[in-house]
């Protein structure tokens, strides 16, 4: 049995679940509890789980989400709510520093078992500071692991899945994301950290992206069907780990690959994965793999210039073609 | 600057001086143990056995030794990166911290921490950090969490006190305003411990902090209650300390104390001290921590000078086994590289497994 929600309700149902099950999970963000969550996503949890486990934070990024690192390393388990990761750069030390290498600084006593979570990406005419994907630049961590979700369905399984991971969690949502709708089922699902899935079969051109951007993706595909080339469009689901297995077995079929990535192209996860495309699959492929990015500048705010700066469909239909040619 | 302490006995109303004469002999070995540990590095360092960063912490001894003599043994406590004296007094046996500093498989961290890192789980030692200041929202965390053990998960009330070591330097920190603004905030039963030693590495404390003079204004600014003591007189720490402790064990609200104390080596090992006079380090050195509480032992406590001598022999006996344990440890196996990254195996990683101090 499934029911129709919204991305911020799967969200909210993860997140709630899991802190029924485990009495360690708290919740700790910007208006979190009283204000039901800046953008929605904790509403009604202050009423379930009480102040002491949902709980308002002032606007004091590196301490709360140091505070987070000391509570995991003393055997909690926190989710930390970013109002945006935009906002995450003022806790960089926190991290990137501590949570993800506390483990190995500790010779294995202290793992630190957080998920860091909020709204990535541009977000509608919010300006350079506001507007940050930040995939590429934190994914580049060993010791921290990174999901994107697309859909409500995944929101929910990763995020469950997220918080029972040992290991710290950048749950990357997107604003845009939060009011669509999905089916999502009544019983418990866990979707496992990486593992890719393929949004739409094809036997033409593979497309590689995540979050986001999947949703430019499959208008692309739809675009190039009528022209008689057909896209595999596979969600990585996970940057890190990343599941190149999936993702060369499509390009294996299809001969062709698209990377799209929502962050900037200077070594970004979008190269990260055309690199390894290119080593595991090099005799498969009959031209190199191509990327799609936002362009390389900042966010600006006027909305014409926004939508130019997306990785759009429109250059994702030109990038396929661009390879796909000589086909 | 930290100010001139003068000699004194404080018996009638010191809650030291009414502890009994084995306590306050280990108080008084541990100090001992310290300095030994920190001169016997010194010099494994300038034999590059060795390397990296080493800050040690001569002349700092009475700090931590009377600071963890006022807790109980599941309090927190947490430190940056002149932690040797820390873990030692905690209890972490020498021959695990110098084998991490030799970089061993036998130290504390599997010797992937090196000098700044020393943590001990068991007890209750949470590191050993090496970015000025990252250790306070770390340690509201700690804080946090046995309040939230306390009093959600066990329903009971807040009955742990989490102690957060940082140094005059760290005042200047962001992520230190953040930490004492949250503790106060959360009611947070974490202590504040600022280990003024007078120097961030060579910048004297009164050309980086405003309030140099006057630090709990700092505590003032958040609304915490304060103390100010003399580092150099251990007695002087512990009884400055126990009702701070206690009151915040009681109320389970922060508290911020400043330590005044004195470094008699540089910020590091590659450290020429060129800003400070000879002439202040004397005057310091004339204070040694370790000295006084000896002449206090001696003159109030029944300590010959044969049991002081049998006590040092002792000490150095400890140092020299732990220092032989160590170089007898092996390196870490080339697959150590990549354990203990995330919990799991996955890829290249190989999952997690503990320092073998814990082995029985």
């Amino acid at each position: 049995m499934t029911r129709t929600i919204e991305f911020r309700d799967a969200l909210r149902e993860a997140m709630s679940e899991e802190m029924r099950r485990d009495k360690r999970v708290f919740l700790m963000g910007e208006e979190a509890a009283e204000y039901q969550g800046a953008y929605k996503v904790s509403r009604g949890m202050l009423d379930e789980f009480g102040p002491q486990r949902v709980i308002d934070t002032p606007i004091s990024e590196t301490g709360f989400a140091g505070l987070s690192v000391g509570a995991a390393m003393a055997g909690l388990r926190p989710i930390i709510e970013f109002m945006s990761w935009s906002f995450s750069l003022v806790a960089a030390d926190q991290i990137l520093n501590n949570a993800p290498k506390m483990l190995y600084m500790s010779g294995g006593q202290f793992p630190t078992p957080i998920v860091f979570r909020g709204n990535n990406g541009a977000g509608g005419q919010l300006g350079s500071t506001h507007s940050w994907c930040v995939e590429s630049l934190y994914s580049n961590v060993p010791g921290l692991k990174m999901a994107v979700p697309f859909d409500a369905y995944d929101a929910k399984g990763l995020l469950k899945t997220a918080i029972r991971d040992d290991n710290p969690v950048f749950f990357l949502e997107s604003e845009r994301l939060l009011g669509v709708k999905g089916e999502v089922p009544e019983d418990e699902y866990l979707i496992p950290l990486g593992v890719a899935t393929t949004r739409r079969p094809g036997g033409d051109c593979t497309i590689v992206s995540f979050g986001r951007p999947l949703y430019f993706c499959l208008e692309a595909a739809g675009v190039l069907a009528d022209e008689g080339i057909e896209c595999e469009v596979i969600d990585a689901r996970t940057i890190r780990p990343l599941d190149i297995d999936t993702i060369a077995e499509s390009v294996r079929r299809t001969n062709y690959c698209v990377v799209v990535d929502q962050s900037w192209p200077f070594a970004s996860v979008g190269a990260e994965v055309a690199a390894q495309v290119g080593e595991v699959c090099f005799d498969d492929l009959d031209n190199h793999v191509i990327r799609v990015h936002n362009e390389n500048v900042p966010a600006p705010y006027a909305y014409n210039l926004e939508q130019e700066m997306l990785p759009n469909a429109r250059k994702i239909v030109e990038a396929v073609r661009a390879i796909t040619y000589n086909a | 600057m930290p100010t001139m302490a003068t000699d004194r006995v404080t018996e009638p109303t010191s809650l030291a001086a009414k502890l009994p004469d084995e306590t306050l002999r280990k108080w008084l070995r541990d100090m001992l143990l310290i300095r030994e540990f920190e001169v016997r590095s010194m010099q494994a360092y300038q034999n590059k056995k060795i390397g990296g960063f080493l800050h040690v912490y001569i002349g700092q001894e009475a700090v931590a030794v009377g600071t963890i003599a006022a807790l109980k043994d599941d309090d927190p406590l947490i430190t940056a990166y002149r932690d040797h004296g820390h873990a030692l007094a905690r209890g972490t046996e020498a021959r695990y911290c110098m084998a991490e500093m030799m970089g061993r498989i036998g130290g504390c961290a599997k010797g992937k921490g090196g000098s700044m890192h020393m943590f001990d789980r068991e007890r209750k030692m949470f590191g050993g950090h090496g970015i000025v200041g990252a250790q306070c929202p770390v340690g509201t965390g700690l804080a946090f969490a046995t309040k939230y053990e306390d009093e959600v998960i066990n329903s009971g009330r807040s009955r742990r006190v989490t102690l957060c070591y940082l140094g005059d330097g760290a005042l200047n920190q962001g992520a230190f305003h953040e930490a004492m603004n949250l503790a106060g905030v959360l009611d947070l039963p974490i202590i504040f411990i600022c280990e003024n030693n007078g120097y961030s590495m060579g910048t004297a404390i009164a050309r980086g902090t405003t309030m140099a003079e006057d630090l709990t204004a700092k505590a003032l600014a958040y609304g915490f209650d304060s103390a100010s003591l003399d580092g150099m007189d251990l007695m002087a720490v512990y009884d400055g300390i126990k009702p701070v402790v206690e009151q915040c064990r009681e109320t389970s609200r922060p508290a911020f104390v400043e330590i005044r104390t004195y470094r008699y080596k540089g910020h590091s090992m590659s450290d020429p001290r060129k800003y400070r006079t000879k002439d202040e380090e004397q005057r310091y050195e004339a204070m040694d921590p370790i000295e006084r509480f000896s002449k206090y032992l001696k003159a109030k406590r029944g300590f010959t000078p044969e049991a002081n001598e049998a006590m040092i022999k002792d000490v150095r006996k400890e140092i020299r086994e732990a220092i032989k344990w160590a170089e007898a440890s092996p390196e870490p196996a080339p697959d150590e590289l990549f354990t203990d990254c995330y919990t799991d195996k996955w890829g290249i990683y190989r999952g997690t497994s503990p320092p073998t101090m814990y082995d029985p």
